[in-house]
């Protein structure tokens, strides 16, 4: 069974705002109405409005207007079903839930490029994790960002979980081997581990990542089982460098998408696919540490296009 | 991989050109390629139409010069008016007096606000100003002990005569959404201390917030208020989509925005936000964030940020980049030793790593304008330096120093220990070797004895990176192929 089972409807009540300025918009602009070019070109703004991105949106209108040319839909009504379609058709399928070793300790790395919230997602996991019952200890990897163990340190206070700690400007990778040690000794659940933010383009710190995941999977075989990257659901076309390069680096096995409160629409996600094969699997959808979903590609959609 | 907005322009506009001139029906075409691309850059879709819209009427409008072709007309018309949108430029804080000129940073989580006071700070220190940095984030856990040392660095390490001074109380920070008042007073608290020790800058670095969470803009709606900023500056992520607007235009309306400040400059993002902020609020963008030392804040430059959209290439931001890189002294030290032949593979590698600190090699080619568009297709493989690091770490000291030791069983060991066959130790090792006597020749010549000399070097295949100081066996070599599959690239794109 999979770490973090999860329900929908807080998903939607996160993206309430972004359905309200792109599902429910395309919902009313659909419904009633036949398919013609304008409209057709209006779906296309709402996608790239999204940050779908150009790519991924020509191929979703083209295969729109591709049915449509050739007679299979009509009416807007069915013009709405099939986006539907096509767009669920592009998520990866997996396993919901995080994995799980089933010789614990299950290792998280959680990684991802500057002010992301990594931290704040780190520990989003932890309390949900413990909320399910198992045991979590944090690592707190980030030795290079000014306050980051402090911060992970206050987060571990109020959830009341363990973390093991560095200096500031400590190896990482130390502080990892140390952790990963801690959690095996202390017969821990699942690691957590928490790393400095880094741009995809700086090669050194990319190489930094590749230590501290070969440093934990020395120590515990098999493990990370879980690279999460955090991804910003307000950042745009760049989200596809990142994902492409942090994969490269460190077989990032599932996305965490952040900030899907706001008005931006993620629309980032769905232009991944095309990119690589790596589901999302939560979603952060508020400042709070119970502010996180696991991520269920068709109720997102759902969610995207309800009234 | 996407194309850059050059590539496309080029493809685009090279088949506009031998068409004669700029015509409703070619320009038509070009503009859905501009369009694309300033979409994939991630300017604001509204933006992008208002942009084209704009770009058409000038380019349809415009004497077609005889001296120029109708692609490189068009070009400079899409970069004119670039730089036209993101300017004008004004890279300066205004004071006032009397002192303190308050400065409030606002903007979204994890944008860099915290980052940036830093180096704010040690901007005004280079320029003799006392600085007080408030903390008034009392949100996020640890965000007044992140900007407590976050201003230390500004102390210990930014250049000035000025003074950096800190004013945090961390006993006032709560959860999330529970402390909202609060900063108000921490500002007002700073304001009165600022007065009486007589700083010339008060920054307040405030909490991020979604301009869409009613409390928090209630909040910083109240800073405003309360202290009354003469600079409200919004820190906004270069990296942002699509939704850089919205954001961008709520906080103005609250706020009324003097100036923006983009930052994380330093990822390959086409920063297309660029544009789509100045449009939607009209405040300059004053100075944009490009690592993460403290100093690492750059004043905003229009026309090297049009090319940087346009994937012109950026000589300025590469030489700038290398200049960082390289320690001074240790420039001195390394000419000296290739001035009496010292120059080993240490030194060799050294110069690698520095190099490459600067980024992926293919990114800091593509600083070089002409260069990107050809290397769209060109796979560089940063993967041939690990390699060549590895064979230099696989060899023990003595035998970088003096590649003369080298046996055929050392090879051996030397190759093994890197996972390579010999024919590459030896490769680089003669390369290594052609370098290092030119180098040599190279201390006791003028100006253009060294030209010479370089090339020699060069046709000697041992090192092509001339300027980036060393030269680099192993790239030479690849120097001829390279020049080949650059010139196919050219060839083989076409139109899509």
């Amino acid at each position: 069974m999979g770490l973090f089972k999860s329900t929908i409807s807080r998903i939607r009540q996160g993206l309430s705002r972004t359905a309200t300025s792109f599902g429910s918009g395309l919902r009313s602009l659909l419904t009633g109405r036949s398919i013609d070019e304008a409209m057709i070109d209006e779906i296309e703004v709402r996608l790239l409005g999204a940050d779908v991105g150009v790519k991924a949106t020509r191929e979703i209108v083209d295969a729109l207007r591709e049915d449509w040319k050739a007679g299979k839909i009509s009416s807007g009504d069915e013009a709405l079903e099939h986006l539907k379609n096509v767009l669920k058709s592009r998520w990866v399928h997996h396993e919901p839930g995080l994995a799980v070793s089933g010789d614990p300790p299950t290792v998280i790395l959680v990684v991802g490029v500057n002010g992301v919230g990594k931290t704040t997602s780190v520990a989003k996991i932890a309390r949900a994790l413990r909320e399910e019952g198992r045991s979590v200890l944090l690592a707190a990897a980030d030795t290079f960002r000014a306050g980051a163990v402090e911060q992970l340190s206050i987060w571990s206070e109020r959830l009341g979980v363990d973390v093991v700690k560095g200096n500031q400007g400590a190896d990482p990778a130390s502080v990892a081997f140390d952790a990963a040690e801690a959690a095996v000794a202390r017969q821990m659940d699942v690691l957590l581990v928490d790393t400095a933010g880094r741009l995809h383009t700086q090669n050194d710190l990319m190489r930094q990542l590749v230590k501290i995941r070969d440093v934990i999977a020395r120590k515990i075989p098999g493990a990370p089982h879980e690279v999460l990257l955090v991804l910003d659901a307000t950042s745009g076309q760049n989200a596809l460098n990142q994902a492409r390069v942090f994969t490269d680096a460190v077989e990032v096995t599932g996305v965490f998408l952040s900030k899907l409160d706001g008005t931006a629409r993620g629309g980032i996600v769905v232009a991944i696919r095309d990119e690589l094969d790596v589901p999302v699997k939560l979603v952060g959808i508020g400042e709070r540490p119970e502010d996180v979903e696991a991520f269920d590609g068709d109720s997102f959609i759902d969610a995207i296009f309800a009234e | 991989m996407f194309e850059t907005l050059t590539d496309r322009l080029n493809t685009t506009f090279r088949s506009l050109s031998g068409r004669g001139r700029i015509s409703e029906d070619n320009i038509k075409e070009a503009m859905r390629e501009v369009r694309s691309s300033l979409l994939e850059a991630d300017v604001n879709l509204d933006v992008v139409t208002q942009f084209c819209d704009e770009v058409t009427k000038e380019a349809l409008g415009a004497e077609v010069l005889k001296s120029l072709k109708p692609d490189e007309q068009m070009i400079g018309i899409v970069h004119a008016k670039l730089v036209e949108l993101m300017g004008p430029v004004d890279s300066q804080l205004m004071m006032v007096d009397p002192p303190p000129t308050i400065v409030m940073m606002c903007g979204l989580q994890g944008t860099g606000k915290t980052t940036t006071c830093g180096k704010l700070a040690a901007w005004l220190k280079k320029r003799g100003k006392r600085v007080l940095v408030v903390a008034a984030d009392l949100q996020r856990p640890a965000a007044v002990e992140q900007l407590r040392q976050v201003v230390e660095e500004s102390v210990a390490e930014a250049p000035g005569d000025g003074h950096v001074a800190f004013h945090g109380e961390p006993d006032k920070c709560a959860e999330y959404g529970k402390a909202t008042g609060v900063a108000v007073m921490v500002c007002q608290r700073a304001l009165k201390r600022a007065r009486a020790e007589r700083f010339d800058v008060l920054l307040l670095d405030t909490a991020g917030r979604l301009h869409v969470d009613e409390d928090l803009m209630k909040e910083i709606q109240a800073i405003d208020h309360a202290v009354q900023p003469h600079q409200r500056m919004l820190v906004v992520d270069a990296m942002t989509g699509q939704d850089a607007v919205n954001s961008a235009r709520e906080f103005n309306e609250r706020l009324a925005i003097d100036g923006v400040i983009l930052t994380k400059f330093d990822s390959d993002t086409r920063g297309g936000a660029a544009l789509s902020v100045k449009r939607v609020t009209g405040a300059p963008i004053k100075f944009i964030g490009v690592g993460e030392k403290v100093t690492a804040l750059e004043e905003f430059h229009a026309e090297r940020m049009a090319g940087r959209i346009l994937g012109m290439g950026d000589v300025v931001s590469l030489v700038e980049k290398a200049h960082e890189e390289v320690e001074e002294e240790e420039a001195e030290k390394l000419a000296e030793k290739m001035a009496k032949g010292q120059f080993s593979l240490n030194d060799f590698t050294k110069q690698l790593r520095t190099m490459r600190r600067m980024g992926p090699l293919k990114q800091l080619l593509g600083m070089l304008p002409g260069v990107g568009g050809a290397l769209k297709d060109l796979d560089i493989d940063d993967k041939q330096l690990d390699r060549l690091e590895g064979i230099v770490n696989s060899m023990t000291q003595r035998e970088r120093e003096d590649t003369a030791v080298l046996s055929k069983s050392r090879t051996k060991r030397i190759a093994n220990g890197a996972g390579v066959p010999t024919t590459e130790v030896n490769k680089l090792v003669k390369q290594f070797g052609a370098m290092q006597k030119v180098t040599k020749q190279m201390a006791g010549m003028g100006a253009m004895g060294k030209m010479k000399a370089m090339r020699q070097m060069q046709s000697a295949g041992a090192g092509a990176a001339a300027g980036m100081g060393g030269g680099m066996p192993g790239f030479g070599s690849r120097g001829s192929t390279k020049t080949k599959s650059v010139k196919s690239g050219f060839k083989r794109r076409k139109r899509r």
